[in-house]
């Protein structure tokens, strides 16, 4: 037996799809609707049912050259036609060009009189002859479901409607079928009961009074599609469904560093500052300097000339930019030379998923290497910090994906430090660098720490922060027996030390003089004893003379004694000699 | 007032009220030979026949054949009966063999 390999033979039929045009939509489901096939797209009212399926047919028209028939079963087509002319689709020309039809279905309950049996084909020779006659690939009904309440036997209509689906299958059209949800069923009268290939649910839900817009593929038969709420918007390009987390943790990194705009805290983190293309937190109680920090941040990237956001979601950026000048940076400059770009706005403005769109948008525009939210805990306010959290985590795949340095501000609102760590956010950032009060001595001083930073050496210590009318800066924190201390206590400390300095240095001097003085003591002692020592050695020396002139004196006069011996002993012999001969 | 409409002998006839006057102008749109089509054409000539005699004129279009009139006459349900003149326009689907709902449909009273 041949084992074959796990790819399917290239004979099999490709599951084909028709891609609708629409911003994630599309990756969602891997491709598009499934072709030929009709798809359900529902929700209740005003969830972007029509708005999805108008833009399916515009962008069929526009984009993919399939022209498409949207038969409107509530809307007029001038209504229509009104409607979404704010999002730039021109259906009046478009409908001249025979790229699209669009059909209006009215019919009222009180001007119709049910007098037996009948069927829906009417509207099969409508949708037929409207099909043919511009060669249409796409097929809109919005909303079918209407007729329920137009016609009285539902009998009827079940079983037309049942055909109606099965012949635009047979017609090879894709169909895109609308529905109001209903209660405890995804559609008023049950038509998901006839369309089985793709349903895709539409959601409208308010929280804190602000509306988030979920989509979720319900079913796609024979396809792989994504299985999440995933939130939408309607804005003025029409819908996009946003960028979901990606599953995978697979992207370039880069080994670059970007300076943080405080030399001394770079000196903290190893040396040079952040990764590039890092996600950095900075927390902290209110008024620790944490817009300083980032502004900091701010003019350290826009001075190198990359490009920096900045998203304040608490201050105009004109507060901003005065606020920075008081500590001596200028930002006006960056922003007029276009360096620098503010988006200030009250995070209440509109739900989390807007603002998250928001920024993608005004990222993908301006194509920053650096990025400033300020403060991200303000997005609380709009949605649940687990919300936030999740909008983050999608917004830091972009960024990383994008390689765009990003530093977030959190505001901490009690002095434990561990709330955000429970939250969870800063399991997300890279780095995190904590700003705190550190309240002792009738004062409050700003200590800062490193509390984390990947894969990078950094610094343990606390130092103290300080805001100067030139900058930001760290100075070391005085580390007593009496734990540390900052500010005027660490001044009081360093003063007292100069006390003890100067009080030191007096006796030390005196010490120095006494030396001197018994130095110069001794050595006069020394030479007294030098110049007795020489007396002495003279007195011995001149002893050792006259000795030795002794010595040579009797030497001499012992020789000469030896000699006049000598000669007298030869005449005393020859004597002798004179007296033996004798 | 119970109609009686199957005594053939005492067949009633049906005008248009006081004030309306004029010929009956019906259009019947169909789909072709359909059941419900084929139904429809019989029951109506044989109503008008029998109880409208000469007030009315019927014309009988296949829409098959005319698809265009589908849209601009807001046509979904066949057969669609549609009493053009006198106003009020009134639409009657079905295959028309409720006579009495025809009668409604029409706003006829008996003489």
């Amino acid at each position: 037996m041949t084992i074959t390999a796990n790819t399917p033979p290239s004979s099999l039929p490709e599951f084909s799809k028709t891609p609708t045009g629409i911003t994630g939509l599309d990756e969602i489901t891997g491709g598009g609707l499934p072709t030929g096939r009709p798809t359900l797209i529902c929700g209740q009212a005003g969830c972007g049912k029509t708005l999805m399926s108008i833009e399916f047919i515009v962008n069929g028209a526009t984009l993919y050259n399939e022209p498409g028939v949207f038969m409107a079963f509530e809307e007029r087509a001038e209504e229509l036609a009104l409607n979404v002319s704010s999002l730039g689709f021109d259906l009046a020309s478009l409908q001249k060009e025979n790229k699209i039809k669009i059909d209006h279905v009215h019919i009222q309950r009180t001007e119709i009189e049910e007098t037996g049996e009948y069927d829906l084909e009417g509207l099969f020779i409508r949708l037929g002859h409207a099909i043919d006659s511009i060669g249409a690939k796409r097929v809109v009904l919005d909303t079918i479901e209407n007729l329920f309440s137009s016609l009285i036997n539902e009998s009827i209509l079940r079983s037309e409607i049942r055909r109606l689906f099965h012949w635009l299958k047979d017609k090879g059209v894709t169909a895109i079928i609308t529905g109001e949800k209903g209660e405890g069923l995804l559609t008023r009268h049950g038509l998901e009961e006839y369309v089985s290939d793709c349903v895709i649910l539409l959601d409208n839900r308010v929280n804190n009074q602000i509306t988030t817009r979920l989509l979720r593929i319900v079913k796609y038969r024979g396809s792989v599609h994504g299985t999440n709420e995933y939130p939408f918007l309607i804005d003025e390009d029409g819908i996009s469904v946003l960028p979901v987390t990606s599953l995978k943790l697979e992207k370039d990194i880069s080994k670059k560093r970007v300076s943080s705009g405080v030399s001394s805290l770079d000196q903290m983190l190893g040396g040079s500052g952040f990764y590039e293309g890092s996600s950095i937190l900075v927390s902290g109680t209110s008024g620790t300097g944490k817009t300083s920090i980032a502004g900091c941040f701010t003019y350290g990237a826009c001075s190198r000339g990359e490009k920096c956001l900045y998203f304040a979601f608490e201050e105009g950026h004109k507060q901003i930019i005065r606020n920075m000048e008081s500590i001596g940076m200028d930002l006006q400059q960056f922003v007029d030379n276009g360096l620098l770009q503010f988006h200030a706005s009250r995070p209440t403005i509109y739900g989390l998923e807007m603002h998250l769109v928001s920024i993608h948008k005004a990222i993908l525009k301006f194509k920053p290497s650096t990025i400033v939210l300020d403060p991200i805990t303000n997005l609380t306010t709009v949605g649940s910090m687990s919300e936030v959290k999740s909008m983050l985590i999608r917004l830091i795949d972009f960024l990383q994906s994008q390689n765009i340095t990003v530093m977030f501000t959190a505001l901490t609102y009690n002095t434990v430090s561990d709330t955000l760590a429970d939250e969870g956010i800063s399991s997300l950032v890279d780095a995190w660098i904590q700003v705190k009060d550190i309240e002792f001595n009738g004062e409050r001083n700003r200590g800062l720490y490193v509390m984390k930073s990947r894969g990078m050496k950094h610094s343990n210590q606390v130092r103290e922060f300080l805001i100067t009318d030139h900058g930001l800066d760290l100075v070391d924190v005085y580390i007593g027996p009496d734990g540390i201390l900052t500010g005027s206590a660490r001044e009081a400390h360093h003063l007292h030390e100069k006390t003890g300095e100067a009080l030191q240095g007096y006796q030390m001097e005196r010490k120095d003089r006494e030396i001197l003085r018994k130095r110069l003591v001794l050595e006069s002692k020394i030479a007294s004893m030098n110049t007795e020592f020489e007396s002495v050695e003279e007195e011995l020396n001149r002893i050792y003379k006259e000795e030795e002139l002794k010595k040579g004196i009797l030497d001499q006069n012992r020789k000469e004694l030896t000699r006049i011996r000598h000669q007298s002993n030869q005449g005393s012999k020859q004597a002798e000699g004179e007296t033996n001969n004798e | 007032m119970p109609l009686d409409l199957k005594d053939r002998t005492t067949t009633p006839t049906w005008q248009l009220p006081e004030g309306q006057s004029g010929v009956i102008t019906l259009t019947l749109y169909v789909a072709g030979a359909s059941p419900n089509s084929v139904r429809a054409i019989s029951n109506i000539t044989s109503f008008c026949e029998g109880h409208l005699k000469e007030q009315y004129s019927l014309e009988i279009i296949d829409v098959h054949q005319q698809p265009l009139l589908a849209q601009s006459e807001q046509i979904i349900a066949l057969p669609m009966l549609i009493k053009q003149s006198p106003a009020p326009k009134r639409r009657l689907i079905g295959d028309m063999s409720d006579t009495e709902k025809i009668i409604r449909g029409l706003g006829l009273i008996q003489i």
